[in-house]
């Protein structure tokens, strides 16, 4: 069976952004980018479904400006066996990436989607759940543990009071918790090989979908800041503090 | 305007984390609605009613509703979404699982985890981790919103709406429930507790946890955890804290053994008082903390337990 795998390019998960003084968003500027982290899960268990034998084809796809390309690539050394770039100057909508990532399923017709759970720039939590209504299929999110079985894919997600298992029919889509799997490191070899790997790129505007915004954003600001306090020396001055000065407990 | 609320249950009891939700439905102003999907959740419904500010509780009682599943969920709130300019659930595990689907199937964008509303088309929510603040407009004829708690404060329940009960059943039938592990605790959830003590890698193992228990017994705490505690299998994912867990607000947080990264931050740090213990006087932590102690935990954790 074919998986897909859609990735996304986003700010590295060690950087703490920055507002632009003039508030119309965060500066990018010489900022170091990755693949999103869950993205990366998602690549990750692509490949050992297809090392397990179970997945025939692993295809990574991502839709934004050319620079994602570098995420792919990453995407086709850890493991992918070809990539998809839908090329686009626009940031868009979830639903509007989730329409093209429709496109893409109609034409490659994957048995497995398996997405990130969520972007750590946009923190949407809303690709893969918005993909699976588009193309009437199950969802699986926040996955981790999947198991291919026959027709059908068992889910273990990660909710609020533990874990439940859900079984899905095939074809359906999966989102990533931090805990399905830890990926692997491109070795030097496959970095090199990756560049040989086929990179099919696309132009977004040339599937016929609307992709203007539905949402418009009007300004971003910092976080209310909050003051580091004080360092207290002993127990006792940290009871007497939480009673008196804080009155956080009684 | 009027706005259709998705209550948040176990089949047996409504959530608080729901009157917090009509909390952010009555800052948008409008008839409110609330829909209990479920099976056998007539006394959910019941509790529903009671809730200030709603004038109308639906009940969909129906097994295909009995684990929330979010293919059949979504038919049945897109289905009711016809008759309301607003449709908001909270921003939870079952929230987060249905409501994209609502949306997309609607053909509207969805406007995730908001924590402050400015009008009826125009939300706050949180983006990169909680280190940028985004105001967002929409241009959809229906909102799809889901409400993080934090942001807003519960309603009171002392209200009588009427509970009409539908008979509609959407059942996908792509996909089924297998099992679950809830973790059974008799300690208040993460997302009500007014104070909470959590700990993190500076644990060490699972059964250390127990140091943090006599504490939050003695403050009827609930206890969480940082991603690495969870992903080293000292506990649960239900206990994890953060960006991409569980966001907590409460009265006082007590930070036992964790370092402070940005994403266990954009989980707490709206905390009303945070206290830190950590044997680094650098780590990050600190530079949140109202009240940082430099300690060893091993010895700092018996000693207020003692001292409580
Ligand atoms: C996409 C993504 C999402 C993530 N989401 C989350 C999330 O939601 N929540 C989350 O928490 N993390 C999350 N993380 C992980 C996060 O980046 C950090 O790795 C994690 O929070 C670190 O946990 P920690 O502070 O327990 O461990 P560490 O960073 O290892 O810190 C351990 C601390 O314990 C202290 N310590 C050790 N021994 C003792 C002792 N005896 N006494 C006192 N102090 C001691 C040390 O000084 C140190 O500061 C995420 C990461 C990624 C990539
Ligand atoms: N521009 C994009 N290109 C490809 N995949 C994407 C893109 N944006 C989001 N995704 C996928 O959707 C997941 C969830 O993203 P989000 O809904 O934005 O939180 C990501 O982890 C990716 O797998």
């Amino acid at each position: 069976m074919k998986v897909l795998v859609p990735i996304k390019r986003v700010i590295d998960y060690n950087v703490k952004v920055r507002v632009k003084a003039d508030n119309s968003n965060v500066d990018l500027a010489n900022v170091k980018m990755a693949i999103n982290p869950f993205c990366e899960i998602a690549v990750e268990e692509a490949v050992r479904l297809k090392e397990a034998g179970t997945a025939t084809e692993v295809i990574a796809v991502s839709i934004g400006a050319k620079a994602c390309q570098e995420q792919l690539r990453t995407a086709l050394a850890l493991g992918a066996d070809r990539a998809i770039h839908i090329e686009t100057e626009l940031t868009l909508d979830a639903l509007n990436i989730a329409k093209l990532l429709q496109k893409v399923v109609e034409e490659e017709q994957p048995q497995l989607v398996i997405l990130g759970k969520q972007s750590i720039d946009s923190d949407n939590n809303q690709t893969g759940q918005m993909l699976a209504a588009l193309t009437n299929m199950a969802q699986g999110t926040f996955a981790s543990e999947v198991k291919v079985d026959g027709d059908k894919v068992n889910v273990t997600r990660e909710v609020d009071g533990g874990l439940q298992t859900v079984a899905l029919n095939l074809p359906a889509i999966v989102t990533t918790d931090l805990r399905l799997n830890e990926p692997r490191y491109a070795s030097l070899p496959n970095i090199m090989k990756a560049k040989r790997k086929p990179m099919d790129v696309k132009a977004a505007d040339g599937f016929g979908i609307d992709l203007s915004p539905r949402t418009q954003l009007l300004k971003v600001t910092p976080p209310a800041d909050r003051q580091a306090g004080i360092i207290v020396e002993s127990i006792d001055e940290l009871v007497e503090k939480l009673k008196n000065e804080a009155k956080v407990i009684s | 305007m009027s706005i259709l609320v998705f209550a948040e249950h176990d089949n047996k009891s409504l959530k608080a984390d729901t009157l917090k939700t009509v909390a952010a439905a009555q800052a948008i102003g409008g008839d409110i609605h609330i829909l209990v999907t479920g099976s056998d959740c007539q006394t959910v419904a019941e509790e529903a009613s009671k809730v200030n500010g709603v004038s109308k509780v639906i009940v969909a009682d129906n097994a295909a509703y009995e684990y929330q599943l979010a293919e059949n969920i979504s038919l049945l709130v897109t289905e009711l979404a016809a008759d309301y300019s607003h449709v908001l659930a909270t921003a939870l595990t079952t929230g987060k699982n249905f409501m994209p689907r609502v949306a997309a199937l609607l053909d509207v964008a969805q406007i995730s985890d908001i924590i402050a509303v400015e009008s009826s088309d125009t939300f706050v929510r949180p983006i990169y981790a909680g280190n940028a603040i985004a105001t967002v407009q929409s241009s959809d004829s229906k909102k799809v919103i889901t409400v993080r708690t934090t942001g807003f404060d519960a309603v009171a329940t002392d209200g009588n709406a009427e509970i009409v009960a539908i008979d509609t059943v959407t059942d996908a039938g792509i996909s089924s429930y297998v099992s679950d592990e809830l973790t059974v605790s008799e300690r208040p959830e993460l997302g009500a507790a007014s104070v909470i003590i959590s700990g993190g890698r500076g644990m060490q193992n699972g059964d250390n946890f127990k140091l943090l228990e006599g504490i939050a017994d003695k403050l009827g705490a609930a206890i969480g955890a940082s991603r690495a505690a969870v992903d080293a299998g000292f506990v649960p994912n239900d206990m994890q804290v953060g960006q991409t867990g569980k966001i907590v607000a409460p009265d006082l947080y007590i930070a036992v053994g964790i370092s402070g990264a940005i994403q266990h931050l954009a989980g707490m740090k709206d905390s009303k008082v945070i206290v830190a213990i950590n044997k680094d006087p650098e780590a990050p932590i600190f530079q949140v903390a109202d009240y940082g102690l430099v300690a060893d935990l091993f010895e700092a954790l018996p000693e207020l337990e003692s001292k409580l």
